[in-house]
């Protein structure tokens, strides 16, 4: 029952604030919802004790929903300790961002629809989590994606915004088609898709082949590459990360709660939740491993040089995104998921922090036009110094138990893929703290660049938008030291239970404990490296930024336009599809279909028919055409009634 | 079960309607008024006789029931009705349409109202028929009777170019038809019976299944439309009045793939084998191809028409995977495609009706003075594009299921119009739903009414109830696709073992 509420509280909320919103008025459909998610948070993290540190996992099944032969899908919620951890990270972040909202749209006019489609993006995503079956995760992925549709484009004026939720939907569904496909292969090859059936029969179609796009493959690696295309269009990993750098067109709150902490780690959590079929095939795990590592690094290069303060957090996001995913290539789940659980709250933290300096500066999200603000809003500065801090790994601090513990993972998977990523981990650990650094000189320090009339108006957020902040930063700094020990440590067996399979010869969580120094040091190194990067170059001699982008001018513009991703699929794929469509539509229906068949016979007819109508009414050929059916239905009857006798 | 004739009732009920509106009279005003009152009773008894069937029906049965058998034209032609879990939720999807373009029709149409009204009963007739006709010379009958009213619809209150539509819709299906009552002949000189059961088991022989399956196929295609016989659609529904759109839409694009499964599946198993990877190829390359052409067309109309025939295509690729996903993925597909694509129309309706435009470039920023059409409109385009949850789901995933273990080319092909159709669909809802609204003649558009928030609920609850508990319906399903993959796995091996022996 608690898990029914936990599951279903947002989605009454959602649909109270979304068709009661006259009768509730915005204050009420912000109580509603934000208690009901809260209510939700709660609970969840009642379930996490109760099931990672006690009792078994359990399924609810509620009711039938597809049944079609031996296909057989239920809704129902399933609770395991993988399941739990998720709840609290998307319901905890979720009750804050709510909450912040309320501060932070108070100027908004459409406070109920969007307090409404938070709690029915929170509703999508904790039916993706609790999902016991992938038809049901599917259910939920896509209801995320919607969600995250109407969030990014909820400013439906502008036009940016709405090409930005086209986009984040249309390449989301690339991935999706590769989810769609292996869900569809599942079911070929285990004759099920509830999770339970198909990981269990996973072990006895190791090395099995089967017949796909006219080659024979291995069941088990296609079915997990299949799947991880599905991971990586929602978790925005190289290649289909296009879409997640636009989607900041969306309010902040939104980039905060889907676009940092709950939903781009979909991908995350799914991969995990499948770890017994990926344990079988290293192949998939070592493709994870690459576009894990890769992405990690290029989101980091192309942060280095953004000027939008969102969308160095947004690449920084999709950075540790690829961490998680190479944790999870050399086979270091738990790792990946820790890193999931403290990043949620520490880069939360900072898209809401963010959102405060934005709110600050009169709506402003250029980091050009802002610096100099840390005398002016001093408790931002402090939660956003936090959050930096976090992220960047200084000790103590949630990012660097959890960061570390993966680039260590994959130092000592000692495969070459594993090297390529312990090396891609340093580098972009190093950009990490270079980039978050200068996100931080570059908005709190230094002389105001902002007009003389916005800086008049900088203030402080409302405690109803520094609350969530305080509470995000507490896990900041305590979710790492806390979560280490039970998460990741010795004990991490007891904590997961049943809930993420590592095969027996899969050592590496007891592995990365023992390392070499040198490896403990190098993402420290790197880290203070990136800092003081930094700050001599926007602090000390900030002459220094432009002088090399000018001397370096095809490297600056290559990042600054994101290695030209955006152009390359726009010619490859956009401009291409737009052009066929135009010539299959006017050349293959047009000239060719029609041209060929009804036109060429409709012109004589019409001809006929024309010299008929000039004799008799305008209607003439309707009841003409009309009397040849009749006539075609009698001669019919003649036929077969005369066959008869 | 009933012991009354509830299939002839529900058939002939909206001709009793149709009659009545003869009767009445008067003055062209109160003639009007009297036709629309009569007509939406009418159907909506119809609807709620028809559930009748619905609830007296035997889910674990597989042949027909509710039989009706009576001596007509003599030779072994009889009237003969009965429906199976595959044709009787078209009769409720038909019935349950009916009132709601009644309702769609009570302002837009206002020239002729008496002879619209008419005309749509008779045409509710004709459908029912065609799902209930258990008789090859009935069935026909019902088929090709129903092309007359449709054509009026379109050519009497149709758009401007209406005439070139009606005459190509025309052309298109009679050609289909002659080829199909040709077959129909051949069939009759052969068996000496036009039952339909009786020819479901009739072993027709090989070549000339062949011949027989191509014709019935021509009619068939042309109905569903298939690729290349699909470019009467755009042009019919563009010029159709909305009730008209919707029906076509909704109920007589349905009759093709009701067709492929009543006739051309049970009655040439060897030849709908042969062709299986033929219908394959035309409807990857309809969901392929349309879904691009959908994606630059300007007319809001036009956009939906082309999604259909994508949508369409789906469907006859479930219908030949022969697996019990794919067919009964193919049938709750139909029903689906019926009310969300006819809802979608239904959308293209209602700001049609008060900008009598169906131009794209025309709209923009609805949503400011439309909030509740926004939603509503948002909906089915989420249904449409099949988002899980919503009807338009559960029908196309089964389909892929089906199609995936016969052929994981047309899966994988067929599921790439799943990302197109996103495409196609969010930029329609984006141009003319989003944006600021900056058109003088927008500026006065008057949100949904309460009629035409009556038309939309119980769409909107149809295709959520079968997204989310699809049960009820596929339980009506199962027992007759089961014993259609039987009989089908049955002569397949009889041919094998024939050809066997003839080695």
């Amino acid at each position: 029952m608690m898990y029914v509420l936990i599951v279903f509280l947002p989605l009454l909320a959602a649909l109270i604030a979304g068709f009661g919103a006259r009768q509730l008025g915005d204050r009420g459909s912000q109580i509603v919802t934000s208690g009901a998610v809260s209510a939700s948070a709660i609970l969840s993290w009642v379930a996490l004790f109760q099931v990672a540190f006690g009792s078994a996992p359990t399924t609810i099944e509620l009711f039938t929903w597809i049944n079609s032969g031996t296909f057989d899908v239920s809704w129902s919620l399933r609770v395991d300790s993988l399941t739990a951890v998720m709840l609290v990270v998307v319901n905890t972040v979720s009750a804050l961002v709510h909450i912040y909202s309320i501060g932070y749209m108070s100027h908004d006019p459409h406070k109920p629809r969007f307090m409404s489609y938070l709690s029915l993006f929170t509703f999508a995503m904790l039916m993706l989590v609790t999902s016991d079956n992938f038809l049901q995760m599917y259910f939920g992925w896509e209801g995320v994606g919607l969600a995250s549709y109407l969030l990014i484009g909820f400013w439906f004026n502008k036009p940016s915004a709405n090409a930005a939720s086209i986009k984040a939907f249309v390449v989301n569904r690339v991935g999706d088609f590769g989810f769609a496909l292996g869900i569809m292969a599942i079911y070929l090859v285990f004759d099920s898709i509830s999770f339970d059936t198909v990981f269990a029969a996973v072990p006895e179609k190791v090395g099995e082949t089967f017949n796909f796009l006219g080659y024979e493959v291995d069941v088990i690696t296609t079915i997990a590459l299949l799947l991880f295309l599905g991971a990586m269009g929602k978790s925005a990993q190289l290649g289909l990360h296009t879409w997640l750098p636009d989607a900041m067109e969306g309010p902040t709150p939104v980039s905060a709660l889907i676009h940092a902490a709950t939903m781009v780690t979909a991908g995350v959590f799914m991969v995990a939740r499948c770890s017994p079929i990926f344990e079988f095939s290293p192949t998939a795990l070592a493709v994870v491993t690459v576009v894990g590592a890769s992405t990690a690094f290029f989101a980091a290069t192309v942060g280095l040089v953004q000027n939008d303060i969102k969308r160095v957090i947004a690449y920084s996001t999709c950075s540790q995104l690829g961490y998680m995913f190479f944790a999870i290539g050399v086979g270091a789940y738990p790792v990946a998921i820790f890193h999931l659980f403290t990043h949620a709250f520490f880069k939360a933290l900072l898209f809401l922090g963010s959102g405060a300096v934005i709110h600050a500066v009169s709506d402003e999200q250029d980091m050009r036009k802002m610096g100099g603000l840390g005398k002016h809003i001093k408790i931002t500065y402090a939660m956003m110094f936090i959050g930096t801090v976090a992220l960047t790994g200084v000790p103590f601090f949630a990012g660097f138990y959890s960061k570390d513990a993966i680039i260590e993972s994959a130092f000592m998977a000692g495969t070459d893929v594993g090297n390529y990523a312990f090396w891609c981990g340093i580098g972009a650990a190093l950009m990490t703290a270079f980039y978050s650094w200068r996100l931080m000189f570059m908005t709190f320090h230094g002389k105001p660049r902002a007009s003389k009339e916005v800086m008049s108006h900088v203030h402080e957020s409302p405690n109803v938008m520094l609350i969530p902040l305080y509470v995000l930063a507490a896990g900041a700094i305590g979710a790492g030291f806390v979560f280490y020990e039970p998460m990741v440590g010795h004990g991490y067996k007891e904590f997961w239970g049943n809930a993420i399979l590592l095969r027996e010869s899969n050592t590496i969580m007891t592995d990365f404990h023992n390392i070499p120094s040198w490896v403990f040091w190098a993402p420290m190194i790197a880290m203070i490296a990136g800092f003081l990067l930094a700050f001599n170059m926007y602090i000390r001699r900030t002459d220094i930024p432009v002088q090399l982008a000018k001397t370096h001018s095809a490297l600056y513009q290559f990042l600054l336009n994101k290695w030209y991703f955006d152009e390359l699929y726009d010619v490859v794929f956009v401009r291409p599809a737009r052009w066929i469509g135009s010539k299959l539509w006017t050349i293959g229906d047009g000239k060719i279909i029609d041209g060929l068949g009804p036109d060429g016979i409709a012109a004589r007819v019409l001809d006929l028919a024309k010299r008929a109508s000039m004799l008799q009414s305008g209607y003439l050929y309707h009841y003409a055409f009309a009397m040849m059916i009749g006539v075609a239905a009698f001669v019919s009857f003649f036929f077969l009634a005369g066959g008869g006798h | 079960m009933l012991d009354w004739n509830i299939l002839s009732y529900v058939t002939f009920l909206p001709l009793v309607g149709a009659l009545l509106i003869l009767l009445t009279g008067g003055k062209e005003e109160v003639a009007a008024r009297n036709a629309r009152q009569v007509a939406l009773w009418t159907t909506l008894a119809t609807f709620a006789v028809s559930l009748l069937i619905w609830i007296n029906f035997d889910n674990s049965q597989s042949g027909f029931q509710f039989v009706e058998k009576a001596d007509w034209l003599g030779g072994g032609i009889n009237y003969h009705m009965g429906v199976d879990g595959i044709s009787m939720l078209f009769i409720i999807l038909t019935t349950f349409l009916m009132p709601i373009c009644i309702l769609a029709s009570w302002t837009s149409i206002n020239s002729r109202v008496r002879e619209f009204m008419i005309a749509f009963l008779i045409m509710e007739t004709l459908m029912i028929g065609v799902f209930c006709a258990l008789d090859m010379v009935l069935f026909y009958l019902f088929f090709e009777a129903g092309l007359i009213p449709m054509f009026l619809i379109i050519g009497i209150w149709g758009g401007a170019n209406r005439v070139y539509a009606s005459f190509k819709f025309f052309l298109y299906t009679l050609i289909g038809s002659v080829l199909m009552l040709a077959a129909m002949i051949t069939m009759y000189m052969i068996a000496g019976t036009t039952d339909i059961p009786t020819l479901m088991v009739t072993n027709f022989p090989g070549d000339l299944q062949t011949w027989l399956w191509l014709a019935f196929f021509a009619s068939f295609a042309v109905k569903v439309p298939m690729w290349p016989v699909h470019t009467w659609l755009p042009d019919a529904h563009v010029q159709a009045p909305t009730a008209g759109s919707v029906i076509l839409a909704g109920v007589l694009l349905k009759m093709g793939g009701y067709g492929l499964l009543r006739f051309s599946l049970p009655m040439f198993p060897e030849a709908s084998e042969y062709f299986t990877p033929f219908v394959f190829t035309l409807s990857v390359v309809a969901i392929i191809y349309t879904s691009l052409v959908a994606l630059v067309q300007k007319d809001m109309k036009k956009l939906i028409a082309y999604s259909s025939v994508a949508h369409m295509g789906f469907i006859t690729i479930g219908i030949f995977t022969f697996t019990q996903q794919g067919l009964e993925g193919s049938i709750l597909q139909m029903i689906s495609h019926g009310i969300v694509s006819g809802a979608l129309f239904l959308c293209v309706g209602v700001i049609y009706d008060r900008l009598h435009t169906r131009e794209i470039s025309r709209y923009g920023g609805l949503v400011h003075r439309m909030p509740k059409y926004a939603v509503i409109f948002m909906f089915f385009t989420m249904a449409t594009i099949g988002l899980p949850g919503t009807s338009g789901f559960v029908g196309e995933f089964l389909i892929l299921i089906g199609a995936y273990q016969v052929s994981t080319w047309t899966a994988a092909l067929a599921t790439t119009g799943v990302i197109l159709g996103a495409a196609y669909s969010l930029w329609l809802y984006r141009r003319v739903v989003f944006g600021e609204l900056v058109k003088e003649d927008l500026k006065t558009m008057m949100d949904v009414n309460k009629r035409e928030i009556a038309i939309f609920v119980p769409l909107i609850l149809v295709a959520l109830w079968i997204g989310v508990y699809p049960d009820p319906f596929l339980d009506v399903m199962h027992a007759s696709v089961t014993n259609l993959m039987t009989e089908h796995q049955a002569s397949m091996e009889l041919v094998k073992s024939t050809l066997h022996a003839a080695n």
